[in-house]
């Protein structure tokens, strides 16, 4: 049977005993790691007899708190293969001189890049960003959870299942070797056979589906779901940014999906969108990707700052300076993210006036940028500033942001976009706003929200061996990437040939260490406060001396979050309510309408990845087996119309029976 | 929401804070508005095609063009089909207001036929065209074509799955609230997926006539 190779064909599809890379021993090694790691945590589970609770409480939960830590968790793993990535490309880049090829071969050193791209922007940035609004938005608007509870839970494990895709590609196959945005012709069938780019194409579009309805969701449930009294302009800042994204998100991943699945059709079918015969137009790919692409790091950016408003407000005890200001210049960045795409590849040719317009509106939308920077430090001026561990992070964020910000005005006009394009110029400024930007604004958010979520503080001083090994690192590690690219050194290069470079790149390598170390500490920094979380328990549910109605309720909030739906009178509702004398109800409360738990989320995204390993692999009966099953268990759902229970009154007394113990016991 | 709870502040105003006597949220509150945006979502994914199509459609790679291959007639009639389901749909809305469960599953159905003839006319006239060697891979033009057109259909096969869904829904549970919700999202996905055929209609079949 075994000398059947069309049955095996047939069975297998492409995949033979040659696609597992067991001929490379750094690839052997990482899995030996992995699988030991897995089993650990199997055993582990197993041995508390963990998984009903986790099965029960947290993968078939619909709790949007639940999801948006479950977001987080998956953010946090996938950063540190992400980041494995990066370091293992900064040591083949400091050793590869003189005559060295360095470490890693060509084919392997191209995944890297491209996964390190793939992972942080689409299975790191995205679900801590996701995660954030998921747990914050229902809160801050006085909501009892999201306007599509299943949904979410749906979305969620969607994401989950696209990171797992790119995970098996490391140990089934190979990932993509053409750059996170797989550029046609090289990404089409004759230039890449092999699987990289399905595992790219198909991690991608199950993540995207995920994506694009949690944006669906938490766009209606901002819009329909606010506290009494909360008009739009007294929604609190983050949750503005977080409308303006998850705008971004139903406005943009539709065209990501679409182009995504027309190189789908060139890959599989044979059909000349972006080929370079029969008519095809590869730049149509290109335009078509950065449609997507650019308004994406707006979808990243906005709910960084919308962090950094919150933060810099509640730790200057100030009301937010300039508002209005700061929703106008939000929105205003939100039109503008679709005007700009143009200027990631002004060397296409289009001329003169077409680059003059995309070089124009980019440079538009630092004005906005500027206007918020400006509003956060007069925000600042003559408060009182405690220079607690997310204020930190806000104000290393102002000063790199800045700089990040100017290299992107250069390299917005045109002529010098020309010199510095695909240059590690570029490399270091998108990772200059996005670290800069997105992810210290996230590590803000993470130490801000930290207290609410699990009713502890995160520890200061390992937090602030993160924040220092970080901000540090940081700079180490990209501003000899702005010096190489003025020198005229291009991106995803392996080897050098100009021993004079090497210094610059050995000084990178030192920067990722740092790095390294700042992701190190901040495990530790968890570890820690799990460790004496008595000692740093937040009883009071507001840690901060917070302004807006997360801190309102306990920490951690209640699965209803509020056991009476607030009314909403000031912008900095909880802060208004401290003032004017809020006395928190301690009877008359009601049994409270919630929706239900499912499992139909977590298995259909079994389903997914399946069906994408099938079609990865031109598996067709596995591929046509688990869509029927995905359709089947999809109708099934809609014939359960039993989605909701009633928490008991008497529950509802008692958690909040205790809550007035543990205020009684703060207040002594 | 009425009698909210009031904390006397020390000058005398009043602020009140919360809601006392909270009544449950009618379910499913925000999911038109929720569908809306997930059609407008939909809606970018055909404005891509026709994009893209825009770019590629006169890109003929010296194989058939639309005046080789399109069969007018054909296409009104089969447009005709899509048009006249949407006012079948329109009428089984009517009757679901009334309650009248007979009416409204037999206009469904009638709904349904009327997509069914649309598929299969399309269908032929795809194979029609494959026969001819006109096939999506022969050009950029038959590839942006297949694609708009196909992905057209995909969706009014998915929402004829849809369909024979909810009548099975409403034969077992009746025009129960959840059920009407339900039709009323299939009515804005059938009615737009009328709205994206007379776009396509124009842009491809009678522009494509002209070009």
């Amino acid at each position: 049977m075994f000398d059947n190779p069309d049955l095996l064909k047939a069975v297998f599809g492409r995949l033979t005993l040659e696609s597992f890379p067991y001929h490379e021993p750094i690839l052997v090694g990482t899995f030996a790691m992995v699988a030991l790691g897995g089993l650990a945590l199997v055993g582990i589970l197993t041995y508390y007899r963990l998984w009903g609770y986790l099965w029960r409480e947290w993968f078939t939960s619909i709790d949007h708190k639940r999801i948006g830590i479950m977001y987080m968790i998956l953010g946090i793993v996938m950063l540190l293969r992400g980041f494995s990535d990066a370091i293992m490309m900064r040591l083949q880049q400091a050793i590869a001189f003189g005559g060295s090829e360095g470490y890693l071969p060509a084919h392997h050193y191209d995944q890297v890049f491209t996964a390190h791209g793939v992972i942080m922007i689409f299975f790191v940035a995205m679900p801590l960003v996701t995660g954030l609004m998921n747990f914050v938005v229902p809160l801050q608007i006085g909501a009892r959870d999201v306007s599509f509870p299943f949904l979410n839970n749906f979305s969620f494990w969607m994401t989950t299942a696209g990171a797992i895709l790119v995970m098996m590609s490391l140990f089934v196959g190979e990932f993509a070797k053409t750059g996170w945005l797989a550029y046609p012709p090289l990404s089409n069938i004759g230039y890449s056979p092999d699987v990289g780019v399905d595992y790219y194409i198909w991690a991608l579009q199950i993540a995207g589906i995920g994506t694009l309805l949690s944006g669906v969701n938490l766009v209606a449930t901002i819009v329909k779901m606010r506290a009494p009294g909360m008009t739009m302009m007294k929604l609190p800042v983050f949750t503005w940014t977080a409308l303006c994204t998850n705008v971004l998100i139903v406005a943009a991943f539709p065209v990501l999906t679409a182009v995504l699945a027309l190189l789908s059709l060139d890959r599989y079918v044979g059909t000349n969108f972006f080929t370079n015969d029969f008519g095809g137009n590869p730049m149509m790919y290109v335009n078509l990707i950065w449609i997507w692409g650019h308004p994406e790091v707006y979808i990243l950016i906005l709910p960084a700052f919308g962090i950094f408003s919150e933060v810099t407000s509640t730790f200057s005890g100030k009301r937010l300076f300039g508002y209005t200001s700061m929703v106008y210049a939000t929105v205003v960045i939100t039109i503008l993210a679709y005007l700009v795409w143009l200027h990631h590849f002004f060397t296409m040719g289009s001329g003169a006036s077409v680059n003059s317009f995309f070089g124009i509106t980019t440079m538009i939308i630092s004005i906005p940028t500027g206007a918020k920077i400006f509003n956060w430090l007069f925000t600042m001026y003559r408060g009182r500033i405690r220079f607690e561990l997310p204020m930190m992070w806000t104000i290393a964020f102002m000063l790199t942001f800045v700089i990040g910000g100017m290299t992107g005005v250069l390299l917005a006009v045109p002529p010098a976009d020309f010199v510095l394009h695909n240059s590690l110029f570029l490399v270091a400024h998108f990772h200059n706003v996005i670290i800069g930007g997105v992810l210290f604004g996230l590590f803000a958010g993470i130490s801000y929200w930290f207290p609410k979520a699990f009713g502890f503080k995160l520890d200061p001083f390992w937090g602030k061996m993160s924040f220092w090994f970080w901000v540090i690192g940081f700079y180490f590690a990209f501003m000899p990437l702005y010096v190489l690219g003025l020198m005229g050194v291009t991106r995803r290069l392996r080897v050098f040939n100009d021993p004079s470079l090497q210094i610059w790149f050995v000084i990178a390598a030192f920067g990722a260490v740092l790095i390294a170390i700042g992701i190190l500490s901040f495990l530790i920094q968890i570890y820690v406060s799990i460790r004496n979380r008595d000692k740093l328990a937040d009883l009071t549910g507001d840690p901060w001396d917070g302004r807006t109605l997360e801190w309102s309720t306990s920490s951690p909030p209640p699965a209803y979050n509020f056991a009476f739906t607030p009314v909403v009178h000031d912008l900095d509702a909880w802060h208004d309510m401290k003032r004017r004398g809020y006395i928190r109800p301690v009877d008359g409360f009601k049994p409270i309408h919630m929706p239900s738990n499912t499992g139909t989320g977590i298995i259909l995204a079994v389903l997914s990845i399946i069906f994408g390993f099938a079609m990865i692999w031109y598996i067709w009966w596995l591929a046509a087996f688990s869509f029927v099953a995905l359709l089947a268990v999809t109708i099934g759902h809609t014939f359960n119309y039993k989605r909701d229970f009633h928490i008991p009154a008497e529950e509802v007394v008692r958690t909040e029976g205790e809550r007035t113990a543990l205020l009684a016991g703060a207040a002594q | 929401m009425s009698s909210p709870a009031s904390a006397v502040h020390e000058n005398g105003t009043v602020p009140t804070f919360y809601v006392v006597d909270e009544h449950d949220h009618a379910e499913g509150g925000s999911t038109m508005f929720g569908f809306w945006i997930y059609l407008m979502s939909d809606c970018l994914i055909f404005a891509v095609l026709f994009a893209t199509y825009g770019v590629l459609g006169g890109n003929y790679a010296a194989g058939p063009s639309p005046k080789d291959l399109f069969d007018l007639p054909l296409v009104a009639v089969n447009t005709s089909m899509l048009l006249f389901s949407s006012i079948t749909y329109g009428f089984a809305m009517l009757t679901m207001d009334k309650g009248r469960i007979g009416a409204t599953q037999a206009w469904l159905g009638l709904t349904g036929l009327f997509g069914l003839a649309f598929l299969g006319i399309e269908l032929y006239e795809f194979a029609h065209m494959i026969h001819e060697g006109a096939t999506p891979q022969r050009s950029a033009f038959l590839s942006s074509f297949f694609t708009l057109v196909g992905t057209h259909g995909l969706h009014v096969t998915v929402g004829l799955t849809w369909l024979v869904t909810l009548m099975v829904q409403v034969k077992r549970y009746g025009l129960i609230q959840a059920n009407k919700r339900r039709l009323m999202c299939l009515s804005m996905f059938w009615h737009f997926l009328d709205v994206i055929w007379i776009g396509v209609f124009t842009f491809v079949y009678l522009m494509g006539m002209l070009r």
